[in-house]
Parts: structure tokens; sequence; C-alpha cells
């Protein structure tokens, strides 16, 4: 018990580390439980050391560039347009970010609006910020369900998708996850999300992070390598919540 | 009524009987096929003919609190089932009521209906008041996105024939209100806006201001003061507070100039939570309350009306389609104001479990078998009451489970 203690101790923030993590638009871009995403974000840096530092970016607010960590998450049709004046303005600054390997990790709308635009039912194009190069066209059926999808590095992602947009994606561009079971970018093609450098895109909630710690843990680690030039994981943290949580949803049909 | 639709709803009623799947539809469904205008006929001879109850959260409560608040009035008023809330379940209970006592006699249906569901009924029968509680993210998995949820309710107001009562303070109101309607509303005094939405950035509805028929002024445990005055609830949280104002102001519209505030704000101190929702059920005598949750911005309201730190709490997740397959809300809800957590149960006990994990929240069990943990939970004789939160399918089988220890009303 002492021992356990202690080793928790040597992983105690200390010595000042810490990650700041961004949150774009959390009252606009805010839905299925994007919540849980900063939660774990949160909850996983402190097991590996890091203090955690939360900015929140709000539309025509002055986009803070020292960040480590960003997040964006889901939201309706009315909420996009309302972010869209800002992301034009701040896009090419995340672009920099993301060039210079600033860790993101966007969901559903806002991961849309990574790509290069979202065409919506009426014929409008709305155009994103391109560190995706993918394109995403709304569409009349949703694709809803529980999903599954293999990444090579990350393992399996288990999550829930419920999106009307279908993302295709140019050549050249890399995806997230293979899925397994579930519909993914597009119903078609079998992938799910998209990665550019450190640049994660998904249309996993559920939430995302909590569910597949690996790619919290990959989050992490890539932000701690770019600001420390090292990560040491805890490689103690207690998964077994965790893994019976992924089990259950395993089993779930779609 | 024809006799052919008479003897075939009859038999239909028999063979669910006999079944024994409780299902109460069958009837209503070989009526829609035989006498396909029966149940508007019906409805349509009221005197004050049908008001419907709809939104995303407190939808029964608030159709027991208008049923109460009518019935002190001096009206007779007919209601269906909770549960029963498809067309064909209202044509079966009204089918059931005319079995039961020869004849239809009331002056009023009050009804009860899911968003979905609203839009087939006002297809059949036009209401002719509507009662609108809030539109919620909620069964996402079912309706795709709010705004589609929001469009089913436009098409209800638009069909009702003399008061649509809505909620002042919905930020969806815009995209709920039909132009050239007559509508009433009920809604908060600014100085609660805190306790209504504590992180609300939306920019609020862009109406023209509005001055609601009820407006909830002031609460203070489970005393409520309303513009019209005030009164005592058992009901608990401020969620309720503020759906009693909108029972309150539908009760208005559909009384007009007979409507007693003091006698209805008296009818409203003796409304007893509806089945599963904060319904105490006593058990070797201490009291277990049951609240459903099935969404963020519900199960937020349900916390926040917990004060009792010597509660012991369970918390039941499943994720059936009557429970909402996607549970990710759990994830919106902050939990802290739960100290610890006797047992977690459901389907999805792990991810609860996992959930609270993050809260730093005690967790004493992790069973996903519903009875064994319930069984668990009450034979904890440390505590002196109980309270469980629970998704619906979970909620009926514990209170079936716990109809097997104490005397619960019968599950309709």
């Amino acid at each position: 018990m002492t021992k356990q203690v202690k080793t928790l101790d040597k992983k105690q923030p200390s010595r000042n580390k810490s990650l700041t993590v961004m949150v774009l638009y959390p009252a606009r871009m805010s839905a299925y439980g994007d919540q849980g995403n900063l939660l774990a974000l949160k909850h996983r840096a402190k097991l590996h050391g890091y203090d955690t530092k939360v900015v929140l970016h709000k539309p025509g607010a002055k986009f803070d560039e020292k960040v480590d960590i960003i997040l964006g998450g889901g939201g309706q049709e009315s909420d996009r347009s309302a972010v869209l004046d800002d992301l034009s303005k701040i896009g090419p600054k995340l672009k920099k970010l993301a060039d210079s390997g600033t860790p993101m990790l966007v969901i559903c709308g806002m991961y849309q609006l990574f790509g290069n635009y979202f065409l919506t039912q009426s014929g409008d194009k709305l155009t994103g910020v391109g560190i995706f190069d993918t394109y995403t066209e709304d569409n009349p059926k949703r694709l809803i369900g529980n999903i599954i999808t293999k990444s090579d590095k990350l393992g399996l992602l288990i999550g829930y998708e419920n999106h009307s947009g279908l993302t295709y994606f140019n050549q050249g561009q890399a995806a997230l996850a293979r899925v397994k079971k579930g519909a993914g970018n597009n119903g078609r093609d079998r992938t799910e999300g998209a990665r550019t450098s450190n640049v994660f895109g998904s249309y996993l909630h559920g939430s995302i992070l909590p569910m597949n710690p690996r790619l919290t843990d990959e989050l992490i680690r890539l932000a701690a390598v770019k600001k420390y030039g090292e990560f040491s994981p805890n490689d103690r943290i207690d998964d077994s919540l965790t893994e019976k949580a992924r089990r259950a949803a395993q089993k779930r049909s779609r | 009524m024809k006799n052919i639709t008479k003897i075939a709803a009859r038999s239909a009623k028999l063979l669910t009987k006999a079944k024994g799947s409780g299902g109460s539809a069958l009837p209503g469904l070989v009526i829609e096929k035989l006498e396909p205008d029966f149940l508007s006929r019906t409805l349509a001879n009221l005197p004050h003919g049908v008001a419907v109850v709809s939104g995303t959260n407190g939808k029964t409560t608030s159709t027991k609190t208008v049923v109460e608040l009518l019935t002190t009035a001096g009206l007779r008023v007919f209601t269906n089932p909770t549960g029963s809330n498809f067309t064909r379940g209202i044509a079966s209970a009204v089918f059931c009521e005319i079995e039961k006592s020869g004849s239809f006699h009331f002056d009023i249906a009050v009804l009860e209906l899911d968003e979905a569901h609203a839009v087939h009924f006002v297809n059949k029968v036009a209401p002719r008041y509507f009662l609108l509680l809030n539109v919620l993210p909620d069964q996402l998995d079912r309706f795709g996105d709010v705004n589609t949820t929001a469009g089913f309710l436009k098409t209800v107001a638009k069909e009702t024939t003399n008061g649509v009562v809505l909620n002042a303070n919905d930020s969806l109101l815009n995209k709920v209100r039909s132009g050239d309607k007559v509508v009433h509303f009920f809604g908060y005094d600014s100085n609660l806006t805190k306790l209504f939405s504590p992180d609300n950035e939306r920019p609020s509805s862009d109406n023209k201001p509005i001055n609601p028929d009820v407006v909830l002024k002031k609460i203070s445990g489970k005393k409520v003061v309303f513009n019209i005055g005030e009164t005592t609830l058992q009901l608990s949280g401020a969620h309720n507070a503020l759906n009693s104002a909108g029972a309150l102001a539908l009760v208005k519209v559909i009384l007009g100039r007979e409507f007693n505030a003091k006698k209805m704000l008296r009818a409203l101190s003796n409304v007893k939570p509806a089945f599963g929702r904060g319904e105490v059920i006593s058990v070797n005598g201490k009291p277990v309350e049951l609240v459903l949750v099935k969404n963020s911005a519900g199960c937020r309201m349900s916390l926040a009306a917990q004060n009792n730190e010597q509660t012991a709490t369970m918390i039941a997740i499943n994720d059936t389609p009557s429970d909402g397959r996607d549970i990710s809300w759990l994830w919106d809800v902050d939990f802290t104001a739960l100290k610890n957590v006797a047992c977690v149960s459901g389907v999805r006990a792990y991810d609860m479990a996992l959930r609270l994990q993050h809260d730093n929240i005690a967790v004493g069990s992790i069973d996903t078998n519903l009875r064994r943990s319930l069984s668990r939970f009450i034979s904890d004789n440390s505590s002196s009451n109980f309270q469980i939160y629970c998704t619906y399918s979970a909620m009926l089988k514990l209170r079936k489970y716990l109809g097997l220890v104490a005397q619960v009303e019968k599950a309709l």
C-alpha cells in the first residue's frame, strides 16, 4: 500500500510541468459528451505527472498561440455557421500550430471544419481550415450507432457516431482508423477519421478519450515531447475499469 | 363505434391479456385499421377538446399535474397511461374506458405525447391546446439532432387550434413558434437564470420581450413563488417548479375566467411525483426514491435537487432504444454533487463507473445485474433513505424487483 502511494507521488504534478489545453468554441461546438474529452485529458495528464491549464477560445476572442493541445467538438448547423467567421480568422494560426506538431483532437462538427469545406444540404459551401485534405457533404440520412474502428498505432477505438455529413478524402490523406463495425467517414470506404501530422479528427464520441486511453496518452505524449523534449509515461495506471467499459461497449449491437 | 370494430378490439384485448405481454397497443391497432376515424371522432366530441403535453423533460409529471388541477376545477379529465403515447396506445385507452363505463363522458383529454408521436397524433386529431415544456438534446440516436425535434414540435404548434403554451426561456423557442399563432408563455424570473442555465453562453433567443402568463419568481426548498401566488410543492427540484408554472399556464388558458389561482395553487401542493419520476417507494419502512434520468439537462436538474447527504445512491444505466442507445451524455453531467455512489448497475455499469472515476467519486460496487445490485443496495442497513438514478428500461425493471419486496403501485 505504502509502496503504491510512493509511486503515485512520483507522478504527482511537480517541477511545474504543465500542459495548456485549448477548447475551441466550448459553448457552440460541444455536443454528445465532448466534455468527456477534456475531463479525460486532464485526468490522464495528472496521472502522467502534468498539470493542465484550460483555455476556452470563444468566437471573436484573441487567439492565444501558447497552447500545447487543442480540442474541438461537435455542433448543430446553426452553431457551425456561428463560429465560421472566427474560424476563418484563426485558421492560418491553427495551421501553423499543426505544422509545428501541436497535437489536436477534433470531433464531428469541428473535424468537418478542419477539412477543406463543408457542403450543406441547401448547397452552401462552408470553407474549412484545410488542415485535413478532406471535404464533407451533408446528407439527409444520418449515420447513427455504436462504432468500433481499428488503428494500427492505437488499437481498437470504440465509441458512438451520429452525423449527417459524409467525409471524403483527397489523394494522400491518411485515415485515423479502419471501420470494423459502423459507418465511419462516409459509410462506403471503411475509413474513419483523419490524421495529418499530430492532428486527429474523428466522428467518435462516446466520449472518445475516456473510452480510448491510448489515444489520450498519445496526445499527452506528443504535447510533452514537443514542450519538454521528453515523455516518461506512468506505466502503472490501473486501466481495469476502462477495459471493462470497453468490453461492454464492444458487445453492444450497432 | 361499429359493432364489428368493438368485437375485434375486444378479442385483441383478450389476446394481449392471455399472452400476458401487457402491451396495450393491440386493440388500438385493430381499431385504427377497422375504423380510422374512431379516435378523432370520439375526442372531437369532448366539450374542451384535447390538450397535448410535450417536450424533452418533465412530460409525465406535468401531464399528471394538469390532470389534477383540471379535476380540482371540476372537469372530468381523460388521460393516457404513462408509456402508451403512441396514437394507437391512446385509441386502446379510449376503447378500454368505453368498455369499462359504457360511454366516454369526459370534458377534456390531456395527453402526454413524445415529440415524434405528437406529430402522428396531430395528423389525426387537431388538439385545442398544446403545452410545450422544453426542447433539449435527447434521444439523438432516434431523432438525429435537436433541430429535427424542434421541427416536430413546430408542426404540433401549427395544428393546435386554440392555445399554444411555450417556455419563454427555451433557447430553441424560435424554431418552434409558428408566426400566426396566439401564444401564451410561462417562464422564470431573470434572478433564477443562474439556477436554470449556469453556463449558458448561447445568445438567448432574439424574441421581442415576452410577458409570460405564469412566472416562477423564487424557489426556496419546496416553497415556490409564482407571479400568481405561492405554494409548497411535493415535487422536488427547480425543473419541477418551472414545469408547474407551465402546467398552471396551460390550465389558465383552458379555464379562462374560471381560473381560480388560489384554488389551483392549493391543488398544485397536493400533486405527488409520477411513476418512477422521483416516486418514493417504501421498502422495509425506508424510502427508496426512483429518479428517471435520460439526458444531460434532466440529470443535471435531478442532481441539483438532491440535498440530503445521508441518502445512499445507486445509478443504473441501460442503453436499449427506450433508454437512448447513446450514453455519451453521461460525460456532459457533473456528478460531483454526489459524495459517493454505493452501487452502479445496468448494461453500461462500467461506463458509469468510469465516468464517476473522472469526478473522483468513490463507487461501492459495480454489477451489471440489476436485481443483484438492487438487493445489495437496499440491504445496506446504515442508510435511512435511498435514491436510484436510472434510465427508462432500468427503471421499469427496478420497479418490478422492488415490487417483490414492497408494495408498489401496479405498473401501467
